[in-house]
């Protein structure tokens, strides 16, 4: 009964939400039912008890990489209104929900059809099994670094590389036209047009030798 | 009370993710801020993580604990590099939308 409720209350927090996030004009008032939808998601998961999960939701995506959204929208100031009158491309937008609408339509049914008297079956492994006794976070910690411990490394280089491609991808001209100059200049290679040549193509050159 | 019978039996949780996994694909289809699309894809993918833990319940398995952790991994990472996109591209050209960044097309 008290599950249900709580299931209740976390879905309609997380619908509220999630439509918000989809019709707010301003990128802040998104990003902030973006956080209402995530807090709701972390009171499913405790219904579902996997406490460890709750907890990591609300650390890691309201309080990291929501807050990134917000940085970068504060960073580009494009916390304006949008006006969402303007559709360049014709009936975008009623396609849009149609395609949404069949979308969640053939979901339901094949969750209603799918799920009709089909039962499923665990691994069987004590390690695995969420009535074992242990706490979540201490099964989840012996199954991570025991049969996932291979993903688990994968998933740091993942990091890593993510790490990586964001500094590339945000290093400022400035200091990538230092970099160019620490190698030795080349005079075979074919030189760029004397100064002023074709002024209008200089700000494209310098952005390409950039990259 | 009507519900005091009831158990929570996984479809509520899978119509919850279906659910929410169709208002972030509408959101992504809808909106032209491309700020505003990634914050509708990760509406998406944590639709799809109520599903995982929703199979793993009832399956009395860890594993679907262990999926929405590598998801939650992965959407930490397409979130950094795709606001590092946003910011280069803003800074060539402000107040891009998704539809102006458009040279490649043919």
């Amino acid at each position: 009964m008290a599950e249900f409720i709580t299931f209740f209350c976390g879905a309609a927090i997380i619908l509220a939400g999630a439509i918000g996030v989809v019709v707010a004009r301003n990128a802040v008032h998104s990003a902030l039912f973006l956080i209402q939808t995530l807090l709701g998601v972390a009171v499913i998961f405790v219904v579902q008890e996997a406490h460890f999960l709750a907890a990591v939701q609300i650390v890691v995506y309201a309080g990291a990489i929501v807050i990134l959204f917000l940085f970068v929208i504060m960073l580009l100031g494009v916390d304006k209104a949008e006006d969402l009158g303007v559709e360049p491309i014709a009936g975008q937008k009623p396609l849009a929900v149609v395609l949404g609408a069949s979308l969640l339509a053939t979901a339901i049914t094949f969750v209603l059809v799918a799920t009709d008297g089909a039962t499923g079956v665990g691994s069987g492994d004590p390690e695995r099994q969420l009535d074992s006794g242990i706490t979540d976070i201490e099964r989840i910690g012996r199954v991570l670094f025991t049969e996932y411990a291979v993903a688990f490394q994968l998933t740091a280089a993942l990091l890593t590389i993510g790490v990586i491609g964001a500094v590339v991808l945000t290093r400022s001209l400035s200091s990538a036209d230092q970099l160019d100059d620490l190698e030795p200049a080349s005079m075979d290679l074919p030189s760029l047009a004397p100064e002023g040549a074709n002024d209008e193509h200089h700000v494209d050159t310098v952005e390409e030798d950039a990259s | 009370m009507i519900l005091a019978g009831l158990a929570l039996t996984p479809p509520y949780y899978l119509v919850l993710s279906a659910l929410m996994f169709a208002v972030g694909a509408t959101g992504l289809l809808i909106r032209r801020n491309p700020l505003v699309m990634f914050m509708c894809v990760e509406l998406m993918l944590n639709g799809v993580n109520i599903s995982f833990v929703a199979f793993g319940a009832d399956l009395n398995d860890v594993g679907g604990q262990i999926s929405v952790f590598f998801v939650l991994v992965v959407a930490a990472v397409e979130v950094v590099v795709g606001l590092a996109l946003v910011v280069a591209i803003n800074r060539r050209r402000a107040d891009a939308t998704a539809d102006d960044v458009s040279l490649l097309r043919g």
